[in-house]
């Protein structure tokens, strides 16, 4: 067993992880280990071959494994250390972190640790959707996988459930490399993903968008045959009589992500149900103290870009955790609870543990006009702010102060969208 | 054409406990089975619950087998190495008509011959499960858990080991009676046995039909599953069955806790033409999920990751109420076949008594002596998530690959994969790795394993991606590469 200290383990070397692990060091913390469980840093970056990635952060538009690359360099020139193919098997409320290598087991004691294990994706049987279970289904990240990192070709005749991006982008892509895809399933009556997304991906290629729409099966004895679509009502009922059925071999799942916190759950990091992430204060700490978490883990975000903003915080926060001592007492456990009203999904961060201005990120629950969102704390109003027009696929970030009078006299800050 | 003393058609759990039985004498057996892995059928789509005998009529086969079997369980377990749970099971009574069913069940199991039984008072029940709301509850000390695949894939192994042949994606398409011998015809060329041993299953029809006209037919009932998350894993410690069903011939929607600890909801029953159909629908999905709220009111939605259906192969129609014993026989028109009919439910428990019967049957025919050596079990598959931190810790120092995970979820590491990967039947599908080891079995359904057991398979097993299937001859999974390697 081999035994090691350090000031800060992060777990998971996606662009989360790396933006934090840099962040942290700059902020003095002097031993940073990052783990990773993968051959390589970068996390999902090194597949999404596609562009589009830091233009807000940047300013100019990269590949996946670009952008990654821009990380790993800047981490490697800060003496960050790290350890691929390195996979956290578990840690405890002490900090004490169990992981395995090829070398062998590692046991860890950290100051501070920082949860960046990404996301993964809704298979099937999130949806359950009925059928047999043939080979030639596919998520769309392992699809991307497959074809971008080990030359892998699924299929010829794809059918694409679900409009977020991956599987916008992988409609594209699948279509370059000469498979026909006879559509995009959409139960939404609105695409899922960006809509740049679907003009570059879906619009620019002819590639049909069943908007309002389902798989309700699927067939195939040994490999996949074909799907049944059909049509559902206002409350994602199937309506009978609009079944169809589209001959295909292979069927990419785009379903969305899910939050990976399996390793965080079993210490008992409590976890919002709706971001599906830890919940976690204004410092981005969890309910377990001088543990903190970023990127797609904590919340699903658009883009890389504002992920990487936030993982900044995130090694902030986590440094001056253990060295200025500055967040002690301010366990999310205590605190102002933020309270997602009319509209609105969910808000992260999900308490507030002291008085300042706070960074919120939220979505809302369905595409609206002009609308105007509202914090208040008891029945005083925080802010208020008109908003243009907003849709669930785009976040949105806004910063509010809290006086320390709100602070004292409430316990619970509302975020409302009122519609006037 | 190869020669064989008896061949047995079909490599679900009933061929291969027979095949093993078989494997300890001076004889040389073939097994054909179409699929590409042993229990490719409905002895991977089951409950894996040894059963007690408490079900079946004294004096039927069923209870005979059943019980027999159950007492042969732990031996088998020990030998073979796959894991066996004796975690009890309750039926569960809701009101007072239910009470005296519970008594009568108690009545059977006595005649039967089963040990242990109790009603417990709803409180008592409570105690133990408190997740179940019943009035009362019979207590079935002797009911057991196994995985059905593994129990099926080391007997299977071990009877290779021991010289039996398995012959895989081997589809028996004729079958001819010749003076004192078979012709068995497959995809793979023609065969002769003298003795042929007929445990397709759901095909046993079929294959009857291909030397002499049935005299009976065979009424598939499908049930399905819903496979729930491990994070509710703990709501249940025994096994949970309602009052069984007796217009259907089945137990009813039951909750059982799997050996890996997962529960899995079902099964349901409905009769269908196809018996090949094991798909899944949204209704019973719902039923499922319902009824078994009936038995743990609070049951979360949204917690299954994966549903699944196997398919009873019943001699007894829906009209006549569904149950019907099992036949072992041998053909008076064509002697040297024996038929294995109906072999559904408690199939499984049965299966080493089935075998231990056939044996008896074959020995009639030819003269079976014991082998005086038994290679045992070369393959005890251990689990780096079982192990200790001092386990793994050795097993990596001696072999690197026990510290590479490969799925996440299960954690499931490159020497097992690998492992899985060599077993003597050659079976090569995903599904065969993941019935070794568990990889792909987790939450993720192989999202983020499947790539990397393909470049185990590319590099070390030499297959080209074309090749690959997920579990059956034709379940190709890709088709090919997208552009030449550089
Ligand atoms: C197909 C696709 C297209 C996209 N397109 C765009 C785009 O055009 N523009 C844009 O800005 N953004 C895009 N994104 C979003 C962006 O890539 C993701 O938001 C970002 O990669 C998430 O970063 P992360 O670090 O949170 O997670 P990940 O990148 O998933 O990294 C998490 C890391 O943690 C590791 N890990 C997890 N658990 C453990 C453990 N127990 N032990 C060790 N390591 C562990 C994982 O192996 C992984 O490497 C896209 C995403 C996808 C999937
Ligand atoms: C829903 C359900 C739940 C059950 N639960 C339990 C339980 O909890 N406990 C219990 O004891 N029992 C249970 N059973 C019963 C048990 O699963 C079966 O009795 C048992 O699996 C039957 O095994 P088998 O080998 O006869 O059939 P199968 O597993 O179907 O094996 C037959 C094999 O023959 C092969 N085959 C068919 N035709 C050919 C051919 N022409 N050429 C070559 N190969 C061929 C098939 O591919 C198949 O692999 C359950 C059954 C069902 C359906």
């Amino acid at each position: 067993m081999i035994e090691q200290t350090a000031d800060v383990v992060v777990i998971g070397g996606g662009p989360a992880g790396l933006a934090a692990a840099i962040s942290a060091k700059q902020h003095r913390a002097n031993r940073v280990i990052v783990l990773d469980r993968n051959q390589w840093l970068g996390g999902i970056l090194p597949q999404c071959i596609h562009d589009g990635f830091g233009v807000e952060e940047l300013g100019v538009s990269m590949t996946g494994p670009e952008y990654a690359e821009t990380y790993i360099e800047m981490a490697k020139s800060q003496g960050i250390m790290f350890l691929t193919e390195t996979m956290v098997l578990r840690f405890n409320e002490a900090l004490e972190i169990i992981a395995v290598n090829k070398k062998g087991i590692l046991k860890l004691k950290a100051k501070v640790i920082i949860l960046a294990t990404g996301c993964r994706e809704k298979t099937r049987w999130y949806s359950m959707i009925p059928g047999t279970r043939p080979s030639g289904i596919y998520t769309a990240g392992v699809t991307q996988a497959l074809i971008n990192l080990y030359n892998i070709m699924p299929g010829k005749k794809v059918v694409i459930l679900g409009s977020g991006d991956v599987g916008l982008i992988m409609a594209r892509r699948l279509k370059f490399e000469g498979a026909q895809v006879m559509g995009v399933v959409e139960f939404l009556p609105y695409a899922s993903g960006l809509p740049r997304n679907v003009v570059q991906c879906l619009d620019d290629f002819d590639i049909p968008l069943y908007l309002n729409h389902t798989i309700t099966y699927i067939a195939g004895k040994e490999r996949l045959e074909k799907v049944t679509i059909q049509q559902v009502d206002h409350t994602m009922t199937p309506i009978p009589g609009t079944e169809k059925q589209i001959a295909c071999d292979t069927l990419l799942l785009s379903l969305g992500l899910i939050p990976e916190n399996e390793l965080a759950k079993t210490i008992g990091v409590e976890i919002d149900d709706h971001t599906g992430g830890p919940l976690v204060n204004q410092r981005l700490e969890t309910t377990i103290p001088g543990v903190f978490a970023c990127g797609n883990c904590l919340q699903v975000y658009d883009t890389v870009d504002m992920l990487s903003f936030d993982a900044k915080k995130t090694g902030q926060y986590a440094a001056e955790y253990f060295i200025r001592k500055k967040a002690i007492g301010q366990n999310s456990k205590k605190g102002l609870i933020v309270h997602a009203g009319v509209g609105v999904r969910y808000v992260v961060p999900q308490r507030i543990s002291t008085y300042g201005t706070i960074h919120f990120t939220l979505r809302v629950d369905k595409p609206r006009g002009a609308t105007t969102l509202l914090l208040t704390a008891g029945k005083k109003e925080v802010l208020k702010k008109k908003l243009l027009g907003v849709n669930p696929v785009s976040m949105i970030r806004i910063d509010a102060n809290i006086s320390a009078e709100i602070f004292m006299a409430a316990n619970e800050l509302e975020v409302t969208l009122c519609d006037n | 054409m190869k020669n064989f003393q008896v061949a047995i058609i079909g490599g679900g759990v009933i061929g291969s406990a027979l095949a093993w039985e078989l494997s300890h004498y001076k004889i040389n057996v073939v097994v054909f089975e179409m699929g590409s892995d042993v229990a490719s059928g409905t002895s991977k789509a089951n409950s894996g619950v040894i059963h007690s005998g408490i079900n079946s009529p004294p004096s039927s086969l069923k209870a005979r087998f059943c019980v027999e079997g159950n007492k042969m369980f732990q031996s088998l377990a020990t030998e073979l190495g796959f894991p066996l749970k004796w975690i009890g099971k309750y039926v569960i009574a809701k009101d007072e008509d239910e009470i005296k069913e519970l008594e009568r069940l108690k009545t059977i199991g006595h005649k039967n011959k089963v040990a242990g039984l109790e009603i417990h008072d709803g409180l008592i029940v409570k105690k133990k499960e408190p997740n179940i709301s019943c009035i009362a509850g019979l207590w079935v000390p002797t009911a057991g858990v196994i995985t059905p695949y593994e129990c099926t894939i080391a007997l299977a192994e071990n009877a290779t080991e021991n010289n039996v042949r398995f012959l895989l994606e081997t589809k028996v398409k004729y079958l001819k009676k010749k003076a004192d011998y078979f012709v068995i015809g497959t995809n793979k060329g023609e065969f002769q046995a003298d003795v042929v041993v007929n445990a397709a299953g759901l095909n046993c029809g079929e294959i009857v039909s291909m030397i002499e006209t049935p005299d009976f037919q065979i009424f598939p009932c499908r049930g399905e599953y819903l496979v729930l998350d491990k994070t509710y894993g703990s709501l249940i410690q025994s096994m949970v069955y309602p009052i069984p069903n007796k217009e259907l011939g089945v137990l009813g929607v039951h909750i059982t806790p799997t050996i890996d600890g997962n529960i899995l909801l079902g099964p349901s029953a409905e009769f269908i033409d196809d018996s090949y159909d094991t798909s899944t629908t949204k209704e019973m999905m719902k039923t499922l999920f319902q009824e078994a709220r009936e038995i743990i009111p609070a049951l979360p939605e949204d917690t299954a990751i994966n549903a699944y259906a196997g398919i009873r192969c019943k001699l007894a129609s829906q009209k006549t109420g569904g149950w019907a014993d099992y036949r072992i026989e041998e053909s008076k028109r064509n002697p040297g076949l024996i038929y294995l009919l109906g072999i559904e439910s408690p199939g499984l428990t049965a299966a080493p008594a089935i075998a231990k019967e056939v044996t008896q049957m074959i020995s009639r025919r030819m003269n079976l002596e014991k082998k005086t050596t038994i290679r045992i079990q070369a393959i005890r598959r251990s689990r780096f998530s079982e192990m200790s931190l001092d386990e793994q810790s050795t097993l990596i120092q001696r072999d690197n690959r026990w510290g590479r995970v490969v799925c996440r979820c299960e954690q499931v590491t490159e020497a097992e994969v690998i492992d899985a990967l060599s077993n003597p039947l050659n079976a090569q599908a995903f599904s065969s790795v993941k019935y070794r080891c568990r990889a792909g079995m987790g939450r993720c359904q192989g999202g983020f394993c499947t790539q990397h057991i393909v470049r185990i398979m590319e590099q070390q097993f030499h297959k080209d991606v074309k090749e690959l299937k997920l579990k059956s001859p034709n379940s190709h999974l890709f088709i090919g590469n997208v552009r030449r390697e550089i």
